[in-house]
């Protein structure tokens, strides 16, 4: 069975405009997202990892139209999302939902948890009213949330409660597609893992497909189908998450790998320790953004941008922005703490 | 046998609030020795903060340290006056924390702010402290130090101030640099060179450190022994090879199975259900047992001590004692562990 697009991203730009000077003139611009194309596939679950600043999270408000994209179009299930009028669009964001990290701020305090599911569902008209009290029911008991809590404000639940109640709302109006935006980022460990199973188990229910949008390549690896790495407003490898864990070609994916410390203290260590920080997004560096910190850069990097390619060693769908990814793999190029790094 | 530089033995630090005392830190025992890295690892709220900030006496005014004991060379911090302490801080035991914006002073440079505790406990002139802290940002690895000197904390990135955070924790050759989650607000890259910066730091210098971190993948590169903390409580303290391989206590089987990895594939995580209790009423048991899958009538009844096994390490559970009531096969978290009587002796009752 082929699989069916559900998004497709092409082109994305998202640029932030500074003003400054005399008279508020745009002086520059903060290019969060600079040209990246991707496609996710129904009832998958693609994860986008980077660090702070690489434009992960722009990426998911752009889809949304959180934030008006700059450049690029974005189809979702045959609509092209950039050119619908605000109307449309709010109609469309049935399909279209989000789960933000901050579960504290991302809840009207003012509400009750009742209210809240049902101030989605009048917007998107999705249960006739008089069915809506026994659908809320539904919903928090499908989160794992009892009935009794229904008529609670949000400040008497735990983090991972409150979580658990933005995933609710995200699953009130029946959504295609739900943006997971560093969703368990703030919730402790054994939290996290109760909310990550929940997911999990609710995508198998109700068929969704998630982009889900994280730092911590953990909990990535645990929940993804394919993973996408972005540094500095572009991406640089793009995979199954088999290819991406276990052999990742760009050397940028590959230093941020080996850097996640193991949790077992009897392995071998070898970090790749990049030097220096991420540069800023107003002024990236020409060619390779990631030249400036890799250790394998050559002249070209300075100033020929790598497009992404299937390079002879790796399985299809399996890309990487580098100009020496097969170099880099035969050994004809080298860098101190590459070759025996464990990722 | 290690020389034990540090000494914490159950050490209690409570908040009188207007709703009545919380319990922060309820029973906390550990030993650091010399030269070495302990972790101390526990999520929000288990008091692994308030334990190092009650170990430098810099608890806020309506909490209190109400018992225990913190052994430094041989003697007690506790009963040192504040004019003592004052010398302890930032002298023989200094800090760094998690967030290097909000600890650094905005308004001052970051020469200023060097220079102000070399001044203090080294009675050095202003100039020579200048040339000092421009050394120890060479230390720290931070490029041209002496035009950084000049600026102020806005102009730096995150890995450079915290990386001036500990040029300010070194500035007094400190025997013992408690690191209150160092790396938590800093992306992986920048955390995997500010550890390494640690490290090396630590042996060069011969520093023993105490790592306070919810990351256990942190603790296993970084520490020689862990304690584990829930609830305000050590629950669990060993080095660190046997914590990992062989973890005992229900809590710590637990979180060590619902840690997603990057590096092996996990069919499914197993997830310790529920949530920690409220600290204002804590149940009279065991803290973990309305959480534990083996929990018995005992757990829910009386609070188990902190004991020793035979192999010297400390686990605070019934399973491992000889009151034991349960099965002598007790499976938690899909873990088998055998309850067993032999050797165990309680190290402080409560």
């Amino acid at each position: 069975m082929a699989k069916k697009e559900l998004l497709k991203v092409e082109g994305l730009k998202q640029y932030f405009p500074i003003k400054g000077g005399m008279m508020g003139r745009t002086v520059n611009h903060v290019k969060a997202v600079d040209d990246i194309s991707f496609t996710i596939y129904e009832g998958e679950t693609v994860s986008i990892v980077g660090e702070s600043g690489c434009g992960k999270s722009t990426t998911g408000r752009a889809i949304l139209r959180l934030e008006e994209p700059t450049e690029g179009s974005i189809t979702f299930d045959g609509h092209e999302l950039t050119t619908l009028s605000k109307r449309e669009m709010r109609k469309l964001r049935k399909d279209l939902q989000i789960i933000f990290q901050d579960p504290y701020a991302s809840i009207n305090p003012r509400q009750t948890v009742a209210n809240l599911l049902n101030e989605a569902m009048t917007i998107q008209k999705v249960v006739p009213a008089k069915d809506r009290r026994k659908r809320i029911i539904e919903l928090l008991e499908t989160v794992g949330l009892n009935e009794y809590q229904a008529d609670r404000y949000p400040h008497e639940f735990s983090g991972g409660q409150r979580q658990r109640i933005g995933i609710a709302r995200a699953l009130s109006v029946k959504p295609k597609l739900i943006i997971c935006d560093e969703a368990v980022s703030a919730l402790d460990v054994s939290i996290q893992a109760q909310v990550l199973n929940l997911l999990k188990e609710l995508q198998e229910d109700f068929n969704l497909t998630y982009l889900f949008i994280s730092h911590d390549l953990g909990v990535v690896r645990h929940i993804s189908d394919r993973v996408i790495v972005m540094y500095l407003g572009k991406i640089v490898e793009i995979g199954d998450k088999y290819s991406i864990f276990e052999n990742p070609k760009h050397p940028y994916s590959k230093a941020l790998l080996s850097a996640i410390p193991i949790p077992d203290p009897t392995r071998v260590k070898k970090h790749i320790v990049l030097t220096g920080d991420v540069p800023s997004p107003i002024d990236p560096p020409a060619g390779c953004r990631f030249h400036t910190r890799c250790p394998f850069a050559q002249d070209i990097c300075k100033v020929e941008e790598p497009k992404l390619f299937t390079h002879d060693s790796m399985i299809d769908g399996h890309q990487a922005a580098c100009h020496f990814v097969e170099e880099i793999e035969n050994g004809d190029l080298q860098a101190k703490g590459f070759e025996e790094a464990v990722f | 046998m290690e020389t034990v530089l540090l000494e914490v033995r159950d050490l209690r630090t409570s908040f009188f609030t207007d709703d009545g005392e919380v319990k922060a830190v309820d029973g906390v025992s550990f030993a650091l020795p010399l030269g070495k890295t302990l972790g101390i690892v526990g999520e929000s709220g288990s008091g692994k903060s308030i334990t190092a900030l009650s170990i430098l006496k810099l608890i806020a005014d309506n909490g209190k340290i109400i018992g225990g004991e913190i052994h430094y060379k041989g003697n007690d911090l506790l009963t040192y006056s504040d004019k003592q302490m004052r010398d302890i801080r930032g002298n023989a035991i200094s800090m760094i924390f998690q967030e290097p914006m909000t600890s650094l002073n905005p308004v001052f440079t970051v020469g200023q702010q060097i220079s102000e505790s070399i001044m203090k406990h080294q009675n050095l002139s202003k100039k020579a402290a200048l040339v000092k802290s421009v050394e120890l940002l060479k230390l720290v690895g931070i490029p041209s130090p002496d035009k950084r000197i000049k600026q102020y904390p806005y102009e730096l990135s995150g890995g450079m101030r915290q990386r001036v955070m500990i040029a300010m924790a070194l500035a007094c050759n400190p025997e013992i640099l408690i690191a209150d989650e160092p790396t938590t607000a800093l992306d992986v890259t920048i955390q995997a060179q500010i550890l390494r910066l640690i490290r090396e730091l630590q042996m060069r210098l011969g520093m023993s450190v105490i790592m306070i971190t919810h990351d256990l993948g942190v603790v296993a590169e970084t520490c020689d022994y862990v304690a584990v903390m829930y609830a305000g409580q050590v629950v669990e303290y060993s080095d660190v090879v046997t914590l990992f391989q062989k973890p005992k206590h229900p809590y710590t089987i637990g979180l060590m199975n619902s840690l997603p990895r990057h590096d092996v594939e996990v069919e499914k995580l197993e997830s310790i259900k529920g949530n920690v209790p409220n600290p204002k009423e804590m149940p009279t048991g065991c803290r973990f047992a309305p959480r534990c899958p083996a929990a018995t009538d005992l757990c829910r009844r009386e609070m188990p001590a902190l004991m020793k096994d035979v192999e010297g390490n400390d686990v605070r559970c019934w399973i491992y004692s000889e009151k034991w009531e349960g099965e002598s096969e007790v499976i938690v978290y899909g873990e088998k562990r055998i309850a067993e009587s032999r050797g165990t002796e309680t190290i402080l009752s409560d």
